[in-house]
């Protein structure tokens, strides 16, 4: 009843291929604890997270308005008075997406956390327990994965009308966890037939120290991975429920200023600052959320880096281009076959210059 | 062909649990609306549309749970999913019927169009690592992080106008009928265009970086470097070693990704007043009409499972390994 896991788990960017991950650890593993920021992409996606997070937290206090607060300039493009002008209402849009920026956060990363504590709960358990357990998880989490997932989010929150920002999260990560948990079916089923972990089981540690201990850090990466992008389809989920009028009569997000926008023809009228900012704020986030799991993924990958310039001039005036794979020899010798010079400055990730030893062919 | 019915077996499977999840969310609404909706429309139903409603939204308290449930199963195999209250008197499946093969067309065809252009962009951006093609893939990150209905928005306020070319809301010209004639078929052409073209952008992207992920990691493969030893020309192994190999997994990606590339279209549908089933969902939930959103729901559901059984197939044609077992 399974698709055969070992191609699948490598076909969407941020659950991309895991190296297979180093039980002995270099000695100056502290030292290393954060080279993961050092990678150009994660640290942006980094940087630009901590700023939605901080916005988060004093949004509400810095916004220059009270986001409902009617006022007499109706529609007004962005002013020094009003820096992303207002609504059909008088209302400060600024100040509405700083608002909105707290629920919109709290409920991405809880229903985020959620869906990643139900993959772990369900994934590892299929992919360590196996036999009937895996049968039965593996068919839970493939069904989850083929039932379409955003009309099913809008027929439940449209049947359960009274709930705020909680249940709209608590709908979300129930519905998302799938993905993740069969990444981490394969990933475990292949960590389970290691050595040390056969070596655990016969000093006789019990199952739960065995899978706590032994295999969670070692799927800390994909975990990580699979949060980063359940948060993604979290935020654009509640955004959309709250676009099409379901799901968030408490409070502004995002997808109610983009809701009332679209239902009172803001773009009939031109009014673009209604509408732009809000949608810009979306994908900023996702952005950042998808370049911190570029940075994961390359951090256990590094054959996913994108390539710096791959193109060498060799002395004899040809080009030739880096590829993984290719070994390129290049020799010290004037040796009458080649004309290559050695190039030790050349960042290609993969493809390692290797210098060719007189004599040998 | 044990494959084959596995994969058969297990949408059976997924269906019954679908249908069976649609018949438990209604049961669970606090308070009955539907009864609220139908004591509203009493005078102007028959009692066999009540009846219906009844048993698809279990307002009979005095029946078991499981009589319900079997009621429910006998109601489906007629093809009876209830009335609806927006298009009051028709019945759901008539609803739904007239809105399906808009649906079909905008999202059959340009998922299939971004597919294959996602899938060759992607082979292009992994076999020339370094060049110009990885500058897009910043661009296609932003892209696909911006939801579906957003850039609907913004294209139909940049591209849509009083007199624009594009239309921006509606399927055809609101003074013809729909036929298969020189008039209807033009102007409903000129309509899905926009449309289809924001699904195209927005969707385009997660192809591209799947394939050239997919790409990176078999030019490294052993076969690649023996097909250049060979001296085969550069084209000829990134199509037919590399990009081929490289294609499998993409295509269980693209049956996987189904319901998540379904579920943007539906709103870009909304955005563009769009007469297909993601636009009845929207009227649906804002006039709070649960047998529409429910009858919506399955079929959306059961939409989804037949495409994925075909893509299944093409992988059973692509991929030699699945056959071998007879």
């Amino acid at each position: 009843m399974t698709i055969p896991t070992s191609s699948v788990e490598q076909v969407i960017p941020g659950q991309g291929a895991m190296a297979q991950p180093d039980p002995a650890r270099p000695a100056k593993a502290k030292r290393q604890r954060f080279r993961f920021i050092a990678n150009k992409k994660a640290f942006t996606g980094v940087v630009v997270l901590g700023l939605y997070i901080l916005f988060a937290i004093i949004g509400p206090w810095v916004a220059p308005y009270d986001p409902d607060a009617r006022s007499e300039d109706l529609v007004q493009p962005p002013s020094g008075a009003h820096w992303l002008g207002t609504t059909h209402l008088g209302q400060d849009v600024l100040s509405q997406i700083l608002d909105g920026t707290r629920t919109v956060m709290v409920v991405g990363l809880a229903a985020g956390a959620m869906a990643t504590i139900l993959s772990v709960l369900i994934g590892v358990t299929a992919g360590y327990l196996g036999g009937g357990w895996d049968d039965s998880l593996s068919a839970l989490s493939n069904v989850f994965l083929v039932i379409p997932a955003l009309p099913l989010i809008i027929i439940v929150t449209a049947a359960a009308p009274s709930g705020g920002a909680v249940l709209v999260a608590l709908i979300i990560g129930f519905t998302s966890w799938a993905w993740n948990a069969r990444v981490l079916r394969a990933q475990t089923l292949s960590l389970r037939r290691r050595d040390y972990i056969e070596a655990s089981r016969a000093n006789g540690e019990k199952t739960w120290r065995i899978i706590l201990f032994e295999i969670l850090p070692n799927l800390t990466a994909i975990i990580a991975s699979g949060f980063v992008g359940t948060v993604i389809f979290a935020v654009t989920s509640e955004i959309t429920l709250a676009f099409i009028g379901i799901g968030a009569d408490s409070g502004w997000n995002w997808g109610t200023i983009l809701f009332w926008a679209q239902s009172q023809q803001a773009l009939a009228q031109g009014a673009w600052w209604w509408f732009v900012p809000a949608g810009l704020a979306i994908a900023f986030l996702g952005t950042a959320l998808s370049l911190i799991n570029f940075g994961i993924d390359e951090f256990v990958s590094p054959r996913l880096r994108s390539a710096g310039k791959t193109k060498v001039k060799t002395a004899s005036g040809r080009t030739v281009r880096m590829r993984v794979g290719f070994t390129p020899v290049l020799s010290n010798s004037s040796a009458p076959h080649t004309h290559a010079k050695p190039i030790p400055a050349v960042t290609t990730a993969a493809a390692t210059p290797v210098l060719k030893k007189e004599g040998s062919q | 062909m044990k494959y084959l019915i596995q994969r058969i077996l297990f949408y059976v499977f997924t269906a019954w649990a679908a249908i069976t999840l649609n018949f438990f969310i209604p049961r669970m609404i606090p308070g009955d609306p539907v009864k609220a909706l139908l004591s509203r429309f009493q005078g102007q139903m028959s009692s066999d549309a009540i009846e219906s409603l009844y048993i698809l939204f279990g307002l009979d308290k005095d029946k078991s749970l499981w009589q319900q449930y079997l009621d429910y199963w006998v109601q489906l195999f007629h093809g009876d999913l209830g009335l609806s209250f927006t298009a009051f008197p028709s019945p759901v499946s008539e609803v739904i019927s007239d809105a399906l093969p808009w649906t079909l067309g905008l999202v059959g065809v340009t998922t299939i169009i971004s597919f294959f252009l996602g899938t060759g962009l992607g082979v292009l951006a992994g076999w020339r690592r370094g060049s110009w093609v990885d500058g897009l893939l910043p661009a296609t990150t932003f892209l696909s992080s911006v939801p579906y209905f957003w850039l609907g928005l913004l294209a139909i306020f940049l591209l849509a106008g009083p007199d624009s070319f594009f239309p921006s809301s509606g399927g055809y010209e609101p003074g013809l009928v729909p036929a298969w004639d020189q008039y209807f078929i033009p102007s409903a052409l000129q309509h899905s265009l926009l449309p289809a073209l924001t699904i195209l952008i927005s969707s385009v992207s997660g192809w591209i970086l799947s394939m050239r992920n997919m790409m990176v990691t078999v030019s490294a493969e052993d076969y690649i470097t023996v097909a250049h030893a060979k001296g085969l020309s550069d084209r000829r192994v990134a199509l037919s070693y590399a990009a081929r190999n490289a294609l499998l997994p993409n295509v269980s990606g693209f049956a996987l990704s189904l319901g998540f590339i379904v579920g943007g279209t539906l709103l870009v549908e909304i955005v563009f007043s769009y007469p297909g089933l993601g636009f009845l969902l929207f009227r649906a939930v804002t006039a709070k009409d649960y047998p529409l959103m429910q009858g919506i729901f399955l079929v959306i559901t059961i939409s989804v499972l037949v495409a994925n059984l075909i893509a299944d197939i093409a992988y059973l044609l692509l991929d030699p390994r699945t056959r071998k077992e007879g």
